[in-house]
C-alpha cells in the first residue's frame, strides 16, 4: 500500500516536472489567466453586474476549459506511445493503475495551480464589495472538479492514439458533447425519433447543470459524485485501453 | 532464473511468437539471434511484462509474470529496443526517476545513481536534457536505467545498437563482467558480438527457434566448420583443386580465389570432422608435389554462415545453391 502511493507520487512528480521542464506550463498559464480575465471582465461585464460575485467569473470556465484542458492533457499518454517510454514505464514493478493516476494527479494539480492563480479576481471582487467567500470558494471546487472531468477525457483520447492532435481534437469534441448534451438545440434534434429514455439519458451527461450547482453555492453530493463519476469512468476506460494497447487488439 | 514456457503471441492471424521455451540460469549470458521481425523483441515484451502472452509462461526467479508481476518485474532490469527515455528530463533526473521506482530511497538512491553514472560514463551529461543527448549518450542513459537496482536479471534489446565501436566495446565488456553474476538475455544482429559476450545463444526464426547452443556448438553446424584454408603458389588452380579433392578424407575441395601469384582454395573434409588430420593431410601432398605454401590452417565455422542457412526462407536458399 505505501509503497502504491509512492509509486504514485514518484510518477506525478515527474510528470509535473515535465510541465515546467518545457515552455508548456507557462505559455498554458498566462494564456489561462489572460483568457480568465477577458472574459470575466470584457465579456461577463464583471463592473456592470454591480454585484460582488463571481458569476460572471465562473460562468465562462466550461467554455474555457474545452480547449485548453485538452491541450494540457492530450500529452499523458500519447508522448509515452510516441517516445516509446510507456515500456519503459510500464515494466517497472508499477502497476499500470498506479502510472494512470500518478499521471492524472499531476496534470490535475497542473490545473488546480493555474486556477489557483487567479486569486486576484477573489481579492478584487473582496475589495469592492461584500462577497459571499463560501460561494465563491465552492464555486473553485465546481471549477476543479468539471477541470477534473475534462482532463479525465483527455487522459483517455491521448491513450487512443500516439498524435497529440488527434488525441487533442477528439477530446475537444467529447468535451464538447459534455458540455451541450443538455442544451435545446441539441436535446431537440433527439427528441423527434429518439425514445425517451435516451434523451433523458443524453440530457444526464451534461456537466452544466452539475456545475450551476457549485456556482450558486450549493455543495450537493450528486454533483459531486457526478463529476467524480466521469473521471473515475474515464480512467477506467484509459486502463482498458492501455491494457488492449499491450494485449495488442 | 527465467524459464520460458511455450511461449505465443498472436497479432491476428500473424503468430509473432510461436512456441518459444528455454530458460536461463545465473552466469549465463544467452544471445537472442535472428532477422529483423523474427520475434525477438516481442518475446523480450513478454518476458519483461510488458504485454501479455497469449498462451503459454514467462517464470521470473520462480514468479509467474503474468500472476504475480510486480515481484518479477522487482527482478528484471530492461533495456526497450531503441532505448526510449523521456526527452524532457535531465540524465540525472531521470535516473533518480527509475532508481525512485525501483523503490530507492535517499542515502541509496544517490548512490545507485552515482554508480550507473560512472559505470556507463554519464559523468559528462549528467545535468543535460535527454532530448540534446547524442544517440550513444541515450542509449547508454537508458542502459544504465536498467541496471540501477543492480538486478539478478538483465534483458536487453539490442543494447549495441547505434554505438560507435568503441562504446560498443566497452558495453559488450560490461556484459560479460556482469553475466558472472546475473542471468542476462540480450538480441542483436551483430554476430561476433554473440562469440564475444555470450555463453549461449539462440536464433530465433518466424516465431520458432530454430537454433539453441554455444556459439561453438552452432559454429559447428556450419559447411566451412573443419574446412581447411590453403594458399599455394606458384600452380594452376585446376591442377591444385584435383589434387587435394583426391585426399580420402576431403569431401571436396574448391577454388575461393585464383590469382596471377596464387592459389586459394578451401578443402572440405568428409562428414564434420574438426581435427587437424585433414590439414596434415593437405600439408603432405604439397610436400609431394613440392607446392609453395604461403598459408594452411583449418577454418572454425563461421556463425553469419550458419546464421544464413538457418534463417533464409527456403526459396532464397535454392537460388543461392
Amino acid at each position: 500500500m505505501n509503497s502504491a502511493v509512492a509509486n504514485v507520487r514518484t510518477i506525478a512528480k515527474r510528470e509535473l516536472g515535465g510541465y515546467f521542464a518545457s515552455p508548456v506550463a507557462y505559455v498554458f498559464i498566462v494564456i489561462f489567466l489572460l483568457l480568465c480575465g477577458f472574459f470575466t471582465f470584457m465579456l461577463g461585464g464583471f463592473f456592470e453586474r454591480r454585484e460582488a460575485s463571481l458569476v460572471s467569473f465562473f460562468l465562462w470556465h466550461p467554455w474555457l476549459y474545452l480547449f485548453l484542458v485538452p491541450a494540457a492533457g492530450m500529452r499523458l499518454w500519447s508522448e509515452e506511445r510516441r517516445l516509446g517510454t510507456m515500456e519503459l514505464l510500464l515494466t517497472m514493478p508499477i502497476t499500470a493503475w498506479q502510472a494512470i493516476v500518478g499521471k492524472f494527479l499531476a496534470s490535475w494539480l497542473f490545473l488546480a495551480l493555474a486556477l489557483a492563480l487567479t486569486f486576484p479576481v477573489v481579492m478584487t471582487v473582496n475589495y469592492l464589495g461584500d462577497a459571499d467567500n463560501g460561494v465563491i470558494f465552492c464555486g473553485y471546487i465546481g471549477s476543479l472538479l468539471l477541470a477534473g472531468a475534462y482532463l479525465a477525457v483527455s487522459c483517455l483520447t491521448s491513450a487512443m492514439t500516439r498524435n497529440q492532435v488527434i488525441s487533442f481534437i477528439i477530446s475537444v469534441v467529447i468535451c464538447l458533447f459534455l458540455i451541450l448534451a443538455g442544451w435545446p438545440p441539441v436535446t431537440n434534434l433527439l427528441v423527434r425519433w429518439a425514445p425517451e429514455w435516451l434523451v433523458s439519458g443524453v440530457v444526464a451527461f451534461s456537466v452544466i447543470p452539475h456545475f450551476d450547482g457549485f456556482q450558486r453555492g450549493v455543495l450537493d453530493s450528486r454533483d459531486l459524485i457526478f463529476f467524480l463519476s466521469i473521471i473515475g469512468f474515464s480512467l477506467f476506460a484509459t486502463g482498458v485501453i492501455i491494457r488492449n494497447l499491450r494485449s495488442g487488439h | 532464473m527465467i524459464k520460458v514456457e511455450n511461449l505465443v503471441k498472436t497479432f491476428g492471424p500473424k503468430r509473432a511468437v510461436d512456441g518459444v521455451s528455454f530458460s536461463v540460469e545465473r552466469g549465463e549470458v544467452l544471445g537472442f539471434l535472428g532477422p529483423n521481425g523474427a520475434g525477438k523483441s516481442t518475446s523480450m515484451r513478454m518476458i519483461t511484462g510488458f504485454i501479455p502472452p497469449t498462451e503459454g509462461k514467462v517464470f521470473v526467479g520462480g514468479y509467474d509474470m503474468v500472476e504475480n508481476p510486480i515481484p518479477a518485474k522487482r527482478m528484471i532490469g530492461y533495456l526497450p529496443e531503441n532505448a526510449p527515455a523521456y526527452t524532457d528530463m535531465t540524465v540525472n533526473g531521470f535516473l533518480n526517476f527509475a532508481a525512485e521506482l525501483r523503490g530507492l530511497r535517499g542515502e541509496d538512491r544517490k548512490k545507485a545513481v552515482n554508480r550507473v553514472v560512472e559505470m556507463c560514463f554519464l559523468e559528462g551529461v549528467i545535468h543535460q536534457s535527454v532530448d540534446t543527448l547524442s544517440k550513444g549518450y541515450r542509449h547508454r542513459t537508458c542502459f544504465a536505467q536498467s541496471i540501477i537496482h543492480d538486478p539478478d536479471i538483465l534483458v536487453l534489446d539490442e543494447p549495441t545498437d547505434g554505438l560507435d565501436p568503441n562504446q560498443k566495446h566497452e558495453v559488450r565488456n560490461l556484459i560479460r563482467r556482469m553475466g558472472e553474476k546475473k542471468a542476462i538475455i540480450f538480441s542483436t544482429h551483430i554476430l561476433e558480438e554473440v562469440e564475444a559476450v555470450c555463453s549461449r545463444a539462440i536464433i530465433i526464426d518466424r516465431g520458432k527457434i530454430v537454433a539453441n547452443g554455444t556459439p561453438e556448438e552452432l559454429k559447428q553446424r556450419s559447411d566451412y566448420a573443419g574446412a581447411v584454408s590453403v594458399r599455394v603458389l606458384g600452380v594452376p588452380g585446376e591442377t591444385v583443386r584435383q589434387r587435394l579433392g583426391a585426399i580420402p578424407l576431403a569431401r571436396k575441395a574448391a577454388i575461393v580465389r585464383e590469382a596471377p601469384e596464387y592459389v586459394h582454395a578451401r578443402v572440405y573434409p568428409q562428414g564434420n570432422q574438426r581435427n587437424g588430420e585433414l590439414a596434415r593431410s593437405i600439408a603432405e601432398v604439397s610436400l609431394k608435389e613440392g607446392w609453395k605454401i604461403e598459408e594452411l590452417h583449418t577454418e572454425e565455422g563461421r556463425l553469419d554462415e550458419v546464421f544464413r542457412a538457418i534463417t533464409l526462407p527456403d526459396t532464397v536458399k535454392e537460388n543461392n545453391r
